[in-house]
């Protein structure tokens, strides 16, 4: 139900958008109406809704989306990207034309390919003239600068060919978000139109790597989903590895080797201070959130001996949840934080196991006549991301019950999966045969569209937060 | 490998002024061009070669190599590992305050999380072996860099196989 779908996004919206983002409600009656006439109530979707975790999209592909630049209502400085509001309005546009590019599910055209729209279209849309374009979808937004220097931007999604209005939104930011509020766009346009969780106002902590292969040096980095706002976190003098956000953005759990032995760090991003994940004479390796960020998996080796442990995030008594002969490692909860599902070479070679979240019931899904490694529960729940380590290294999905084995991809060495925050989208390194250079990559669950993130050196480890509040 | 040459050499300079307060009145010509300081021509020529018992040198120079090598994802300690561990504990032994650690490592062919529990697996395996010939296990300690630290920089099973290691670093 179109209009059912539109109430339920700005409603879900609501609560979450009260400190940087002024709540959508309020900031409805800022955005000027709109001419168009609204999706008829009852009406349904199906056409236009994507449902199921795996779908084909191939009808997608060619879904022209005309994104002209945004609007505004004078040109005014701002701190933000461009120094002046209808600057930016272009800057909010091709942030938004990007976003849509990049998940291969639309046909979008920028603002570099089309007119500028007057600040009245806006709401206006000149339908007529972008049907003779060939856009079937309109996304149409405008900028504003306050005394205070704060921007509010509202953003309109438009069907070309019902001459409806589908969506809006508007978003208040300070000048330095500006890129949040074209995030929160796209999402709204990507939500609204493919019937998934939006994911582009999100980020990615990695590991940033330079140097020759035998001196590897590896930084722990952090970046927009779209690779914008990178920051490095640590120098570089001890080797950094595996990072992982927790769900609220506030601290980075990764490996260090700080004082030459591989040990957790909880890094907090507000202080820059860090601390040991627990008092261990072992090495820590593999840190995983729990979904609510209360526990921090880890795996500690004793004699040779690995095995996975729950501490609290603000510390305390490790509980031990695998005991095996062998080597226990990774460990990735599913949504509702009821399992664990995990790695253990118990059975002789690297395989995928389950277990209930107090480490009982532990009992093996992977029978594929290979290894495999590294799983990771998708946010959706329906799905497992591993890899498959059978002559090359592929990103390979399954059920939770190891059923329903499926490749993403196939190159020589892909490692290492981590879900987008809306489970369509997983995000895993690849490494060159002979050099061990190494990028971050992208597919979608249909392993159809694949992508290298650009990083301003080598990447790895890539993990996802959640969707920004 | 450059600190140890320093090491070795600040060891034995101050041997050698420890040799020139004892034995003042026997001293050979100054070598030409030799720099050192306030003794001046009054030191003694260098001791006869060879590393400092104890010493990384030292180390190098007794056992039978500092590596062992293993097979894909294994840690067994195969016949020549056992020879070459054999000549690590008699250099310990003769060396009895001095203490070790065993490196771990892995070839470029696993998973990271994994490397690095199997190379803590193996220098623990070698680290085992070392303690049933007698060696005490607070002498020993481990660490694993999983597949961070390669040797041998080609992606062939000649370079994994050189990869696949756990190296025995003397504790100076």
């Amino acid at each position: 139900m179109k209009t059912c779908k539109l109430v339920l996004l700005l409603a879900a919206a609501l609560p979450a958008l009260a400190l940087s983002v002024v709540s959508v409600q309020a900031q409805q009656q800022l955005l000027p109406g709109s001419n168009a006439k609204p999706a008829e109530p009852g009406k349904p979707a199906e056409d236009t809704v994507l449902t199921g975790s795996v779908t084909d999209e191939s009808e997608w592909q060619d879904l022209g989306v005309a994104i002209p630049g945004f609007s505004t209502d004078r040109p005014v400085s701002t701190a933000a990207e461009g120094g002046s509001t209808d600057v930016l309005g272009k800057n909010l546009a091709r942030v938004v034309f990007n976003d849509l590019k990049n998940n291969g599910l639309f046909k979008p055209t920028g603002p570099d390919q089309l007119p500028g729209i007057a600040y009245a279209e806006v709401a206006a849309p000149a339908f007529q003239g972008w049907r003779a374009r060939n856009a079937e979808m309109l996304v149409q937004g405008f900028v504003k600068a306050a005394d205070d220097g704060r921007l509010t931007v509202g953003c309109y999604l438009y069907d070309v060919a019902l001459g409806q209005e589908l969506a809006r939104q508007g978003y208040v930011v300070r000048p330095d978000e500006w890129r949040r509020a074209a995030h929160k766009c796209a999402d709204m346009v990507y939500s609204r139109l493919s019937g998934e969780s939006p994911f582009f106002d999100s980020k990615i902590a990695y590991i940033a790597e330079t140097g020759p292969k035998d001196h590897r040096r590896k930084q722990l980095a952090i970046m927009d989903s779209d690779g914008a706002n990178h920051r490095f976190i640590t120098n570089g003098q001890a080797t950094a590895l595996t990072p992982r956000y927790s769900p609220d953005y506030s601290r980075i759990a990764y490996l260090s080797y700080l004082n030459g032995n591989p040990r957790i760090y909880v890094y907090d991003i507000g202080t820059g201070q860090q601390h040991l994940v627990t008092q261990a004479k072992g090495p820590t390796f593999a840190p995983r959130w729990s979904p609510d960020g209360k526990y921090i998996l880890y795996s500690m080796a004793i004699a040779g001996n690995t095995d996975i442990y729950r501490v609290p995030a603000s510390g305390g008594e490790s509980v031990r949840l695998t005991n095996t002969t062998g080597i226990n490692v990774g460990g990735s909860y599913s949504p509702d934080g009821s399992k664990i599902v995990f790695e253990s070479d118990r059975s002789g070679s690297q395989q995928v196991y389950v277990m209930n979240a107090d480490g009982t019931n532990q009992q093996r899904i992977s029978f594929f006549g290979a290894r495999a490694a590294t799983p990771e529960w998708s946010p959706r729940g329906d799905q497992i991301a591993f890899t498959y380590l059978g002559g090359n290294f592929r990103i390979a999905v399954m059920n939770p019950q190891g059923g329903g084995l499926r490749f993403l991809t196939d190159s020589w060495q892909d490692e290492a999966p981590s879900w987008s925050p809306n489970g369509r989208i997983i995000q895993f390194f690849r490494t060159e045969r002979g050099s061990g250079r190494t990028a971050i990559w992208q597919v979608d669950l249909t392993g159809r569209n694949e992508r290298k993130l650009k990083t301003p050196v080598d990447a790895s480890d890539p993990a996802w937060g959640p969707v920004l509040p | 490998m450059r600190r140890r040459i320093l090491s070795i050499t600040v060891l034995a300079s101050s041997l050698a002024l420890a040799a020139c307060a004892s034995t003042p009145a026997a001293l050979p010509p100054q070598p030409s061009g030799a720099t050192t300081s306030t003794a001046g021509a009054q030191l003694p020529a260098p001791l006869p070669a060879g590393p400092v018992p104890g010493s990384q040198a030292d180390f190098l120079a007794s056992v039978l190599s500092d590596t062992i090598h293993f097979d894909t994802n294994l840690y067994t300690i195969d016949a020549e590992s056992q020879g070459i561990l054999q000549s690590q504990a008699q250099w310990l032994a003769r060396n009895p305050g001095k203490s070790v650690t065993l490196e771990g490592h892995c070839d470029e062919r696993g998973t990271r999380d994994y490397n690095i529990a199997l190379g803590e697996r193996r220098a623990n395996a070698a680290k085992n072996y070392l303690v049933s010939l007698g060696v005490s296990g607070s002498r020993v300690t481990t660490v694993s860099y999983g597949k961070e630290r390669p040797i041998a920089l080609g992606s062939d099973e000649a370079s994994w196989a050189k990869n696949r290691r756990a190296v025995t670093i003397t504790v100076q």
